[in-house]
């Protein structure tokens, strides 16, 4: 399944393998960064939702 | 209906909620076919050997890196002439995305230069260019960060972002303004043209182009909405100091 690259193998390989982690990394970050405002956010406005409410 | 509606911050947040799940899975099958295609079905090029798979990544990287500074240009001016956060803010969320596939065009190029050219990098008009719209990236993403004010912060890398735009241009016209340097023009819109890139190689490159746009813009959109986010958290947080 594996294509011959012949005597190109590291420079083709390499290629894949820097691009991919690169965009793996980006998308994880963006993620991450993505869920941890939105928690932060929920938080903050359940928070002065009670506030508002004279909850404690 | 108005194109303007969508600066709405919350118009903004429910049609890219609509919108991402299909944008997020169009994109995973764009890209998934086009570089399986690109990596395990196409034949060796009779100059380059395995070395054309390369171009798979490349070429778009290369394209969307400057597209989306374009994208960046197009979103600041819309800023400053009409005061659309949301586009400021798309604006910014666009960045690391286009300074990633800056890295990864110098990145790919380099790897396929010194098989190719005999060397993993030259002070070519259009490779310098290149490097030079990546430092801007990196001085536009540190100006957002370094300036507290967010509408000064807008407004300083917008004036950055139009400066940053003539590397931009220059990094895609570069080969066509000065005759000189390894770099080959693009030969992807030159079909029909003698000695254009063969359809074998063509067709998973449009593959992966079009996986590369909805890549952009479907991180662009989770960018800009936790940006959005984050500005309204910075701005509750801000009025609990206060009360």
């Amino acid at each position: 399944m594996m294509p011959d690259l012949g005597r190109y193998a590291v420079a083709v390989l390499s290629s894949y393998g820097a691009s991919l982690a690169m965009l793996v990394a980006l998308v994880a970050l963006t993620w991450w960064r993505g869920a941890r405002v939105k928690r932060q956010l929920a938080e903050v406005e359940a928070r002065q939702a009670r506030a508002t409410k004279g909850e404690p | 209906m108005s194109l303007w509606e969508y600066a709405n911050p919350k118009k903004f947040m429910q049609v890219s909620a609509g919108v991402l799940p299909w944008m997020a899975g169009l994109t995973g099958l764009c890209l998934g076919v086009g570089l399986i295609w690109g990596f395990f079905f196409t034949p060796d090029d009779f100059r380059q050997g395995s070395t054309v798979k390369i171009i798979f990544l490349h070429v778009p990287s290369a394209m969307m890196a400057i597209n989306a500074w374009v994208m960046m240009l197009v979103a600041s001016l819309i800023w400053l002439v009409r005061r659309h956060h949301v586009s400021a803010l798309a604006a910014r969320a666009a960045a690391p995305v286009g300074l990633t596939f800056t890295a990864i065009a110098l990145v790919t190029g380099a790897l396929w230069g010194q098989p190719m050219w005999g060397t993993w990098w030259a002070w070519d008009p259009r490779l310098t260019a290149f490097l030079i719209l990546a430092l801007f990236y990196l001085g536009y993403i540190a100006l957002w960060q370094a300036v507290e004010d967010p509408d000064t912060a807008a407004d300083l890398t917008a004036v950055m972002c139009m400066v940053g735009s003539v590397f931009a241009l220059l990094s895609r016209y570069a080969v066509k303004f000065w005759n000189q340097g390894l770099h080959q023009d693009s030969t992807i819109l030159k079909v029909g043209e003698k000695d254009p890139i063969a359809p074998v190689f063509y067709v998973p490159l449009v593959v992966c182009i079009f996986g590369f746009v909805l890549l952009f813009v479907a991180l662009v959109l989770m960018r800009t909405r936790t940006e959005i986010r984050a500005r309204r958290l910075s701005a509750l947080l801000a009025r609990e100091r206060l009360a």
